[in-house]
Formats: structure tokens, C-alpha cells, sequence
């Protein structure tokens, strides 16, 4: 029994691990839905073409040294994302809801057909210049990717936190998510909002394509990494920061212990689906989420 | 202080709104505009603040100057820039930010944080009971609170004009003389210049300085507020009046009906 609960133990520490990870890729999401309200079905996918690019500028065929190929996969997402909010986002303000989703998923697939198109389908890892040894903490056993990745998740989940609470510009960007008409109205330049939204969508991108990219090697299964955003959005709350945290803990945990525990006695496949299984019953106690804003209904 | 010069709006290129009316806000003065429902007032004030192009709207013909320079063809938030800021009909405040938050947003245009700061203290002089509740959400606001944020919102941008839609619309007669007592006093004290789109023309021809009237998008009667006050045709259909001192019953219906199409 003992045995069992230390088995728990140090999965628990590999799902905190992972899901910090999730958390990051969720952030992206999140920055989107909070300043524009729309939902962006293609945060995966620019995941994956951001360890798509950067691992292919620091392959042999190009064979930039790492922290160049890192600036210039940095540039080329901000680029990239404000573009797609100019030509693609953009028209669609004030669109339904539906408009943006739909266009979004068009996005995603198209990311996933060009990616491999210009940099070449075959898989490829992103090697990081840290030592592949296992750490043990107390209980917990950790390789060095997943803690510099939990770090950098949780660093930048505080700087956007901070941000969105306490600077001016963070405060004018939830007036935009509020509502368009009267921030314009506030003198708030409502679209350059959103462009700066895309862009720090894009950074966060680049952060976890690198992580992901490097824990998991580059191809298109990386965009799959965007599938669990939506089990982490929807635990934490939409527009939720400290809720994409708590959301990615409780999705990486899940899924550790079902990989441990459920999958060796019913044959795998149970650690893919449990996050949705939490985020349908989710959905059905707190549609909004642990910690999402609750709809202010006033009678 | 701002001149509207005979425009004409039009929505989606073919519903005529605004049918060539004129009007001018004298500085460091209330200017009212009274009409009923589907007048033309907020598509008016929404001419001046630069927000119709997202509803489709264009200003056809006509101008409008502000302390002598065009702007009729600004964007909302560049006319607020110029010292112009709309306070929205339906109080319209961010729902999920708290007051303060709400009032820091208002006072986005201003680059000094001090400054901001200090409009901000001023703004909750005015309004003590937003200054008790700034940390809580504004969407658990009651109305008339909300109406006063929405003022002071409005303020942080250091504005010349407020032009306010219909503030006193589903509050309460007592939060509603609160409200237009401290607009009266802003008015007087800050030297904020206001336009005020009102149906209830009691209320604000007890305010304004000077009045129009609106209806079906054209500007019918001009003219001072205490004037317009004893102005026969006003009393009667605005203040609910007849000449003879007495409420108007259903009886004279059909004289109201005559009477008013001449009026327009």
C-alpha cells in the first residue's frame, strides 16, 4: 500500500509538472479571450509552428546557434500573430460568436497543412542546453525540462497576472473584453488592444512550443498540446490567470494518475480522455469555471 | 463651444435619422435636448462623439466644429482626446472591473499616472458613495450608483464636455435630483460644459441653461430654458400641462394629435 501511495505521490509531482506546462499553453488562450472575447481554437497550432520554426532554424539545414534561432522564433510569432489578427480577426469584430470560432478552426488546420509544407514534415527535437538527469525533490522525481518548464510557466503566469490587475494598460485591456463601444468611447484605442492581446498570445506560444517541443520533439502531434486547453480553461474559469494555474494542476494531475493507476488494468487510452471527462462535469456544476467570472445578472 | 452645422445622418445608406439640424453648447453652459423616443437625440450626441461609423452610420451632409476645428470626421477615441466624452444612455459602466478599476480606464488618455491620480481623489469627492464602494465589481453596483460612476468615469479624461444620454433613466426621483444636483455643481464648479439629451424635459429645462427641442430628427423649438418652461406648446406636450393649469385627460386626445403635427 505504501508503495501504491508513493507511486501517487510521484505522479502527483509529474501531473504539477506537466500541467504548469498546460498552464502556459492555456494562457494564451486565456490573454485572447479576455481582451476580444473570442475563442481561438488554433492556440495549439501556433504552438507547434513555434517549435516548428525554431527548431528548424536551429537544425543543420540552417544552423543558427540556439539563442538566435529562440529570438528569431520570438519575432517571427509576434509578426505572424498580429498579421493573422489584421487580416483574419480583425474583419470579424462584431461578427458572431460562431464567425470567430469557425475561422479559428480554419486557422488551425491551415497552420497544420503549411507548417510541414515550408519546414518539412519529418519530426525533429529542440534540444535545449540542459543536462537529461533526473532530479529528485523530497518524493517528487523530475527531469529538468518539465522544472524549467513549470518555472517559466509560473513566472509568466505571475507577470501576466500582475499585469492584468495592477498596470493601466492591463486594466484598459479588460475594459476592451468589457465592452468595445465604451472603451472606445474612453479614449482606448480598441484595436491596438487587440493586437497587443495576439502578440503576448504569440510570446506564449513561442514559451511553449519551446518547452513542449523540447520535452516531446517538433512535428504536428505538438498542436495537439492546444487540445488540452480546453479542460484547463474551462476548470480554472475563461478568463480566469490564477484559474489557468489551478485549471493546469488539476488537468496534468488528473491525467498522471489516470496514467498510472486506471491504464495498465483497462489497456491505455484513459489518461487522453479523463481531462474531458472533468471538463464536461465541470460544465454541468460551474459552467464558469473554479475561479471564471460569474454573468452579473441584475433584476 | 461646439456647433453642429445642419447635418444630416444617415444608417446604412439609406434610413434618413437626422434630417439637417443645427445647434450650438455655449461654453461653461448646460445645453438640453428634449425629444421622445426615436427623436434623433443619442444619434445626435453619437455624431459628436465619433460613434456611428460602427453602427453603420455616416454623417451625410453638414459639419461639426469644436472650439472652432472640424471633427466630424474623428474616430471615437481621438474625440475624446479633443475634450469631448460621451457618459452613455444605460449607464453602460465595465461590469467587471471595480469602480476604481473603472475609473482608471476612464482616465486612460492622461500619460501621467499623478495626474490620473488626482482626478481620480476628485472624482470621489464628488461621488463619496463611489469612493465607499471602489473595490467592489461595478455590476453589483445599484443603478444610481452606476450612473454616478458613469459620470465620473467620464471625468478622469479631463474633459471640456460631457454629453449624457438620458442620465436620469430608471432611477429613482430622489437618486435622480442627487445626480443632477452634483452635474449642476460640476458645471458650475469645473467648468465643464454639458450637453444633455433628456426626456424627462421637467427635469432638465429645471437645469439647462438653454434647450431644443427634437422630433423626428429635426430641431423644432430653440430657445432659453425658462423660456421654453413657460412656452405654451412645451408645457402641453412636454410637461404634461394644459393651457388651463390642469393635467391633460384622454378627452383632448385628438386637439394633442392636431396641435402636435403642426408643431412638427
Amino acid at each position: 500500500m505504501s508503495g501504491n501511495m508513493a507511486f501517487a505521490i510521484e505522479l502527483f509531482g509529474q501531473g504539477v509538472a506537466n500541467g504548469l506546462m498546460y498552464s502556459l499553453v492555456a494562457l494564451g488562450f486565456v490573454l485572447i479571450y479576455k481582451a476580444t472575447d473570442a475563442i481561438n481554437f488554433a492556440q495549439g497550432e501556433f504552438v507547434m509552428i513555434a517549435g516548428i520554426v525554431i527548431s528548424a532554424l536551429a537544425s543543420a539545414a540552417y544552423e543558427f546557434p540556439l539563442w538566435l534561432a529562440l529570438f528569431a522564433g520570438l519575432i517571427f510569432m509576434v509578426v505572424f500573430n498580429i498579421a493573422l489578427e489584421r487580416v483574419v480577426l480583425r474583419p470579424l469584430i462584431g461578427r458572431p460568436i460562431v464567425a470567430i470560432i469557425m475561422a479559428t478552426i480554419g486557422l488551425a488546420f491551415i497552420l497544420r497543412g503549411i507548417g510541414p509544407m515550408v519546414f518539412g514534415a519529418a519530426p525533429r527535437g529542440l534540444k535545449l542546453p540542459i543536462e537529461d538527469f533526473p532530479i529528485i525533490i523530497g518524493p517528487f522525481f523530475f527531469t529538468p525540462i518539465q522544472l524549467l518548464g513549470a518555472g517559466i510557466s509560473i513566472i509568466f503566469l505571475v507577470i501576466f497576472g500582475w499585469f492584468f490587475l495592477k498596470t493601466r494598460k492591463g486594466i484598459a485591456m479588460r475594459a476592451v473584453a468589457d465592452s468595445h463601444q465604451v472603451s472606445g468611447a474612453m479614449g482606448i484605442n480598441v484595436e491596438r488592444y487587440f493586437a497587443l492581446a495576439w502578440v503576448m498570445a504569440g510570446i506564449v506560444a513561442m514559451l511553449g512550443g519551446v518547452l513542449w517541443g523540447s520535452a516531446s520533439g517538433v512535428d504536428t502531434q505538438l498542436a495537439l498540446v492546444g487540445l488540452k486547453v480546453f479542460p484547463v480553461v474551462i476548470l480554472g474559469g475563461l478568463d480566469s490567470i490564477i484559474g489557468v494555474i489551478v485549471g493546469g494542476i488539476i488537468i496534468g494531475v488528473a491525467e498522471a494518475l489516470a496514467a498510472g493507476f486506471i491504464d495498465p488494468y483497462v489497456g491505455g487510452g484513459t489518461k487522453d480522455f479523463t481531462p474531458y471527462v472533468l471538463m464536461i462535469i465541470m460544465l454541468m456544476i460551474r459552467p464558469y469555471g473554479l475561479l471564471g467570472r460569474k454573468l452579473i445578472e441584475r433584476i | 463651444m461646439l456647433q453642429i452645422n445642419n447635418i444630416e445622418v444617415m444608417y446604412n445608406n439609406v434610413v434618413l435619422v437626422l434630417r439637417g439640424i443645427s445647434l450650438e453648447a455655449k461654453e461653461g453652459k448646460i445645453t438640453t435636448v428634449l425629444g421622445a423616443n426615436g427623436a434623433g437625440k443619442t444619434t445626435t450626441l453619437k455624431a459628436i462623439s465619433g460613434l456611428l461609423r460602427p453602427e453603420r452610420g455616416d454623417i451625410t451632409r453638414g459639419n461639426i466644429t469644436f472650439a472652432g476645428e472640424r471633427i466630424d470626421s474623428l474616430a471615437g477615441f481621438e474625440i475624446v482626446k479633443k475634450g469631448i466624452v460621451q457618459v452613455f444612455e444605460g449607464r453602460r459602466v465595465f461590469v467587471n472591473l471595480t469602480g476604481d478599476e473603472n475609473l482608471i480606464a476612464g482616465g486612460h488618455i492622461e500619460p501621467s499616472t499623478a495626474e490620473m491620480n488626482r482626478r481620480k481623489d476628485m472624482v470621489y469627492e464628488y461621488f463619496p458613495r463611489i469612493k465607499e464602494r471602489r473595490n467592489i465589481r461595478s455590476g453589483y453596483y445599484s443603478g444610481g450608483e452606476q450612473q454616478m460612476l458613469a459620470i465620473g468615469r467620464a471625468l478622469m479624461s479631463n474633459p471640456k464636455m460631457v454629453l449624457l444620454d438620458e442620465p436620469s433613466l430608471g432611477l429613482a426621483p430622489m437618486i435622480v435630483e442627487e445626480i443632477f444636483n452634483i452635474i449642476k455643481r460640476l458645471n458650475e464648479e469645473q467648468g465643464v460644459t454639458i450637453l444633455l439629451v433628456e426626456q424627462n424635459a421637467t427635469l432638465a429645462l429645471a437645469y439647462a441653461d438653454y434647450g431644443y427641442v427634437m422630433e423626428n430628427g429635426s430641431i423644432v423649438m430653440e430657445g432659453e430654458a425658462a423660456a421654453l418652461r413657460n412656452n405654451s406648446d412645451i408645457q402641453e406636450f412636454y410637461l404634461g400641462i394644459s393651457e388651463g393649469g390642469e393635467k391633460k385627460s384622454y378627452r383632448d386626445v385628438k386637439t394633442y394629435r392636431r396641435r402636435k403635427r403642426w408643431l412638427s
